[in-house]
């Protein structure tokens, strides 16, 4: 065993900390990164897409795809130093969807023309895309989804219903999953479009998270029309375009990097705080937490190293990445709780007033954090897949 | 980066599977358990053999000149087995031998260990119970070239075979700091003085008081420097912690496996019960928690074997691996239903060595303390 970096990769390591660390230092004030913040406000929009212009420039968007599409061509761990770094610092850029799922589809499953037309474009940052996956009665049962696409001549016309689509709000593009064969069995009558949204028969609609915070949104369909030539991969073959688009770094070590960073404030808070005559950091109960988190934190990380080495080989590990997302996401939820239990009452004020601390951080991850264990799977899901996959389990 | 095992790694694992299973039934862990002396000079000898007690020794003492990282493979496959023969009591009192001691006698010594024909203990802790430079108040208080030996030593692996301990005594007092004036001792185990007495414990291991009353060591046994030992226990104590990780971690194997077929062969309700949602989760838990436990041993063992920084990571990893090891040889239990709590059955050699493994070398609150002091807090 040799966990050592690279010399290569240390020194684009280098880069990337040096690059993400002036990136920070442009935030706009009262910028709190995490969880879908780019959605918050203009001014946070147009932060998030400076910084993609700049990604795309250096040709980070595009780290790991085949040169001839203008990727780099580096492996899942050059991409993990990436992810790492990026998340330390809390700089967005990155559209979640685009470089990691809707480019890994199209680059396995798409014609040379789709190639072509939209892999460019993603890699230049110039695109904001969300997902049609989910739908009222379909989340981690994905395939038994019920929008309907209808051939009308060279195009499709779709009708149904979306739901929890991050970000549609700011989106100019959408991907998602239609029935396209209403008698086929579950995964074989699906078929995967891309498509701009700014067109007529999409509505959107917000669903406000219970912090208040705009994230998620419905979308409707009602005759809307997306040409053929959309179509990513065979018609009705949508389900397995999709499990392409799985095929991306999926260690969650930007999880742990942003809790990393977290650690490291809210050890400092209680350095300097001082609760009942004496810093809070001096409390046994305090620093049992504290280190406990560390912990924990340290072990997602070797873990996360560990998926993204078994990715690197070629290995597909839904197993091991379930696990990584399942752990990575409780211990959100549950470094949040602990964080606003160790601050006490300044832990539950909002943002904004002046005797929040710590940003107001935590009053908000304990929300939103809730929803990182549920989307992209549940932990149960997660948890299924484990015992389905990777034990053998019978069902 | 290369996170898989090398080829020798592997190759070891494979034999040390093989091994346990040829020579270390459970039916003999079970007669060991039973056994005072609780020692088998013929697989003892076998391991000589295979290089396995001189792993770490350099080639001129007779030893294989193999990593710290490879014995974790060792040491992964004997805490599968439940093993209880003094291989752990030996190769950390080892360690500190081939680091500090001296050329003489790294002589004397280190080519006995690799044969098989010297045992050792390590005689650090007292009746304080812990792992601190506090809990050492034996004293050794020198006469001419000799040194006299008296205090209490208590949870002392194997003594009851030993021929050799590595013993800690203060041979200074009244100093500003507990961790000055302790000094590391090579004492015979067969000297006049030492009064060895069994303890049983919740894992049926060979722990004994042991009893120093005027023991007479000479000079030349003084491991490193006079007054200088603590931190080359502290070092040891980190090897130690990462080998018991080992152990658990490999113990851990063992359970999740058996844990896992059990529940897909046994019939509740007319199902196997591994295809209910309750045992499923149990299940997806313990392996997950297990797996990053045992990746995060890799992780603090290689910093360890390597030489870089690691106090805050081998404090982690144990604290952890405790923490998880604990959990699960309860939950399969749990699993096992009703035969598992019997005698008869395996599981409850793991349980009961989950009672014991993380609270060695270091329990996963006193670590978690430590880490809260790295962490600058």
């Amino acid at each position: 065993m040799d966990f050592r970096l690279t010399a290569e990769q240390e020194s684009l390591k280098r880069e990337f900390e040096e690059f993400f660390a002036r990136e920070e230092s442009r935030a706009p004030e009262g910028w709190s990164g995490g969880l879908f913040a780019i959605f918050e406000s203009d001014e946070n929009w147009a932060y998030h897409r400076s910084v993609a212009e700049r990604l795309a420039e250096k040709g980070w968007l595009s780290l790991p795809w085949p040169k001839e599409y203008g990727g780099k061509e580096h492996s899942y761990i050059e991409q993990l130093i990436f992810n790492e770094v990026k998340a330390y610092h809390r700089v967005p850029g990155v559209d979640m969807w685009g470089p990691q799922i809707v480019a890994p589809s199209i680059l396995e499953h798409g014609s040379e023309e789709l190639k072509k037309k939209w892999l460019p474009r993603i890699a230049r940052g110039e695109i904001n895309w969300c997902q049609g996956w989910s739908e009222p009665n379909a989340g981690s049962d994905l395939a038994s989804l019920t929008t309907k696409a209808v051939e009308d001549g060279d195009d499709f016309v779709i009708n149904g219903q979306k739901i929890w689509t991050t970000g549609a709000h700011r989106a100019d593009h959408i991907f998602f999953l239609a029935r396209t064969d209403q008698n086929a069995p579950k995964h074989r009558g699906i078929t995967y479009f891309v498509s701009e949204i700014d067109k007529p028969g999409i509505t959107i609609r917000p669903l406000l998270y219970m912090h208040k915070k705009r994230e998620y949104n419905e979308v409707f369909f009602d005759n809307f029309r997306v040409p053929k030539k959309n179509v990513v991969g065979q018609v009705n073959q949508g389900w397995y375009v999709t499990m392409a688009g799985i095929n991306f770094e999926r260690s969650m070590i930007g999880t742990v990097a942003e809790l990393k960073r977290g650690l490291e404030e809210l050890v400092e808070f209680c350095k300097k705080t001082v609760h009942h005559g004496r810093p809070l950091g001096e409390a046994t109960l305090v620093r049992q937490k504290l280190a406990q988190m560390a912990i924990e934190l340290e072990a997602t990380k070797q873990w996360a190293y560990y998926v993204s080495w078994l990715q690197s080989k070629g290995q597909n590990v839904p197993a091991e990445s379930s696990a990584a997302k399942w752990f990575s996401s409780e211990l959100t939820v549950r470094f949040a709780n602990i964080a606003i239990e160790i601050m006490g009452l300044y832990g539950t004020l909002k943002e904004g007033s002046k005797w929040a601390r710590l940003q107001g951080r935590y009053e908000d991850l304990c929300q939103a954090s809730l929803g990182i264990t549920i989307a992209g799977g549940t932990t149960e899901t997660m948890k299924n897949i484990i015992a389905w996959m990777g034990l053998k389990l019978p069902r | 980066m290369n996170l898989d095992f090398t080829e020798t790694q592997e190759i070891l694992k494979k034999t040390a599977r093989e091994f346990m299973a040829r020579y270390y039934p459970k039916s003999l862990v079970r007669e060991l358990e039973e056994d005072a002396i609780g020692f088998r000079s013929d697989i003892w000898k076998e391991m000589a053999k295979l290089g396995w007690l001189g792993w770490i020794i350099p080639e001129e003492y007779d030893g294989v000149g193999g990593s710290f990282m490879d014995t974790v493979v060792l040491f992964e496959e004997m805490g599968r087995a439940c093993f209880l023969l003094p291989f752990f009591s030996t190769v950390i009192c080892t360690l500190p031998l081939v680091t500090a001691g001296s050329e003489e006698q790294k002589k004397e010594f280190l080519p006995g260990i690799a044969s098989g024909e010297t045992i050792f203990s390590l005689a650090l802790t007292e009746p304080s119970a812990t792992y601190d430079a506090a809990g050492i108040n034996t004293r050794a208080v020198v006469q001419g070239n000799e040194y006299l030996i008296n205090g209490t030593k208590l949870f002392i692996h194997d003594a009851q075979v030993a021929h050799y301990f590595l013993c800690a005594a203060r041979t200074k007092t009244n100093e500003s700091r507990p961790e000055d004036g302790i000094t590391l001792f090579i004492v015979d185990a067969k000297i006049p003085g030492i009064k060895i007495t069994p303890l049983h414990t919740i894992a049926d291991d060979k722990q004994c008081e042991v009893i120093f009353e005027n023991v007479k060591v000479a000079e030349k046994y003084v491991v490193g420097q006079l007054h200088q030992g603590f931190p080359i226990i502290e070092k040891l104590l980190e090897y130690a912690a990462m080998a018991k990780c080992a152990e658990m971690m490999g113990g851990a194997d063992w359970v999740v496996e058996n844990c896992t077929s059990y529940a897909t062969e046994r019939v509740q309700y007319g199902k196997p019960i591994g295809s209910y949602g309750i045992i499923q989760n149990y299940l997806a838990e313990m392996w997950a928690e297990i797996g990053i436990a045992k990746r995060f041993t890799y992780y603090a063992a290689w910093l360890l074997n390597e030489g870089l920084p690691c106090s805050k990571e081998v404090a982690m990893a144990k604290s952890w691996a405790g923490d998880v090891y604990r959990r699960w040889t309860r939950m399969g239990v749990q699993i096992f239903g009703g035969i598992g709590t019997t005698r008869e059955h395996d599981m409850g050699l793991y349980y009961r060595r989950g009672r014991q493994a993380p609270l060695l070398f270091g329990d996963p609150d006193s670590l978690r303390e430590k880490v809260a002091q790295e962490m600058g807090l």
